[in-house]
């Protein structure tokens, strides 16, 4: 089987000819209730000076499907943290990506949601072609619903999406799971769900998937994950259009804009380096509030220029990721034919468990932790297949927990002032000439 | 970084009996790791947490309350909401006879512009909550008013006071 053609003005069609001309195409984390800001803040990206996708990313109320809250927020003039896609009529979201989503600006919406159906009906209404999420990235850690009821409700969406292909689009769906709970999972983890939502995404109909990878603790351990999940996605997934996408940093941000910077540009080269196509910023006012346009725009434009400073590179050391990776996607798969009943037994079983998670069908025995040189290994494994490299480590502390959680953020902090103070030694500024 | 795994010196004093202490989020807020540091927290202390998790709904808050009856009700979001959610939210648990004086407090990034430091404390002081801990900052305060509780509490003849 080969992967579909795509037609032009696709997401994923986009990226890969962004991807052929050498360019990552780099995407912000954006969405704005007033509508007006909204597109204004789909025109910057589109005019940022790199190869951009455009997001509109809903507010909480939305996702968790209270519109009602929403909608009063709206007539109250209570800013919300997102656009809410489902109590804005259609004419409206019309209006907000009006001449400027299309070909040559996709736009990709964004929501969080365990129940998405409504979502994506007002997603596809717009004329809008792009989402992501999956039924257990977006239900692990984002809502109370049962994996089982996910899994319903995701299958009902990726049909929803499916359907535009009787219009001659060719939607597409990222899979939010190389991403769970933002910090703290081990990568082997982070690929398989990763996968499984991708397999999922083909299970009920779609044909142009990207995996997601957020960037973790340790550049070379990221580096051989994200190599993993191309590996395993080149064998899995040959019939589908796919790319790989980077999540910069999802933990706590560093506070120093410079930290900041140094931080993306890292996952600039992650991304880079590891083949991956796309790659969502962050900006240096994350850790302090939801970042302005310009900030957006500005954070697109360093990593874009800090891409191009990168070649891809693909040797990297084998740890082990791969073959963890592997090893829980073959036992998933092993569980049930169909994969949302397989997914769901995993769970059950505890074959997947996602450390800290607070979900009431998670299983909870797994843990893990950093090492001192930054890598993420796991301390239990619970009753997954995967072997355990840190037992006896100890029990976490709130201490610890928040020295693991704060480790980028300080170890990125520190490395911009170390770099400032470099700087400023290799370029000593004019000495006051005394006389002799 | 090593994890540290040093115990904690004991927070309660001798004889102390420690606090039941219901953690959550608020119906909109999906974060977790804010709810996870304080039940570890917690639990250091000598308190024993049901953490209710993210996207407590509101029904669900109030009847888990009324059911467990805690000592204290920690509610904590970071989402930007929190002000919108935390003043609704109040009024169903105080307008619960069970929790009429209950300890409730709030934290967490409570608006989306992080420039209102400080402004949301007296509108959800006078909305119902004992106390507002904004930002990191606040694990500071939010300490303090937990070390000041269990006094009161053990103060108490079993059964409590009329």
């Amino acid at each position: 089987m080969t992967p579909p053609v795509l037609p032009a003005g696709s997401f994923g069609g986009f990226v890969q000819a962004a991807r052929r001309s050498g360019h990552l195409v780099v995407q912000p984390r954006m969405g704005m209730s007033d509508p007006y800001l909204m597109r204004e803040g789909l025109l910057a990206t589109r005019r940022a000076d790199a190869s951009t996708v455009g997001t509109i990313t809903l507010d909480s109320y939305t996702r968790v499907g209270d519109h009602e809250a929403a909608r009063r927020a709206l007539a109250e003039g209570v800013p919300l943290n997102g656009y809410p896609i489902v109590a804005y009529s259609t004419a409206t979201t019309r209006a907000v990506t009006d001449g400027i989503a299309g070909t040559g600006f996709p736009v990709q919406v964004r929501h969080g949601s365990a129940a998405p159906q409504d979502i994506l009906e007002a997603v596809v209404a717009a004329g809008l072609t792009a989402s992501e999420g999956g039924p257990i990235s977006y239900c692990l850690p984002y809502s109370r619903t049962p994996i089982e009821q996910s899994v319903a409700n995701w299958e009902a969406s990726c049909a929803i999406l499916a359907r535009l292909r009787e219009h001659g689009a060719e939607p597409h769906l990222e899979t939010f799971g190389g991403c769970m709970m933002g910090q703290l999972a081990p990568p082997g983890l982070l690929v398989a769900i990763s996968v499984l939502e991708a397999l999922f995404f083909r299970q009920h109909g779609l044909r142009s998937v990207s995996l997601s990878y957020a960037q973790q603790t340790h550049p070379e351990q990221d580096e051989e994950a994200v190599t993993a999940l191309g590996r395993i996605a080149a064998a899995l997934l040959g019939d589908l259009d796919w790319h790989l996408v980077i999540y910069a940093y999802m933990g706590v941000y560093p506070r120093t804009p410079g930290g900041a910077r140094l931080l993306l540009q890292e996952a600039a080269r992650l991304a880079v380096r590891t083949g991956a196509a796309r790659l969502i910023v962050k900006t240096s006012a994350e850790a302090h509030r939801i970042p302005t346009i310009a900030e957006n725009v500005t954070a697109l434009e360093a990593a874009a220029r800090a891409s191009e400073q990168v070649r891809p590179t693909a040797s990297v050391q084998d740890t082990g990721i791969h073959q963890e990776a592997l090893g829980l996607v073959q036992a998933v798969l092993d569980l049930d034919q169909d994969l949302g009943r397989a997914l769901t037994k995993a769970f059950a079983l505890g074959v997947l468990d996602v450390p800290y998670c607070l979900h009431p069908d998670n299983a909870g025995q797994a843990r893990s932790y950093l090492d001192s040189a930054g890598r993420l290994h796991w301390s239990d494994t619970g009753a997954m297949p995967v072997r355990g490299t840190g037992r006896g480590v100890g029990r976490m502390t709130s201490a610890g927990l928040l020295g693991s959680l704060s480790y980028v953020q300080q170890r990125f902090d520190r490395l911009a002032v170390e770099t400032a103070g470099l700087r400023q030694l290799t370029s000593p500024a004019p000495q006051k000439e005394y006389a002799r | 970084m090593e994890l540290d795994n040093h115990p904690c010196p004991p927070a309660l004093g001798p004889g102390a009996q420690g606090l039941d202490v219901v953690v959550t989020s608020v119906a909109s807020d999906a974060h977790t790791w804010n709810l996870i540091y304080l039940q570890l927290l917690l639990e250091e202390l000598g308190h024993r947490v049901t953490n209710l998790g993210s996207c407590v709904p509101d029904q669900l808050m109030v009847d888990e309350c009324r059911t467990r009856r805690p000592d204290l009700i920690v509610l904590s979001t970071v989402n930007g909401h929190g002000l919108n959610d935390g003043r609704r939210v109040i009024g169903q648990l105080r307008d619960c006879a069970e929790l009429r004086t209950t300890p409730i407090v709030i934290g967490g990034k409570l608006g989306i512009s992080g420039a209102e430091q400080g402004s949301h404390v007296g509108e959800l002081v006078n909305a119902g909550f004992d106390a507002v801990f904004e930002d990191s900052a606040g694990i500071v305060g939010f300490h303090e008013f937990v070390r000041a509780l269990p006094a009161a509490r053990r103060a108490l003849p079993a059964g409590g006071l009329r």
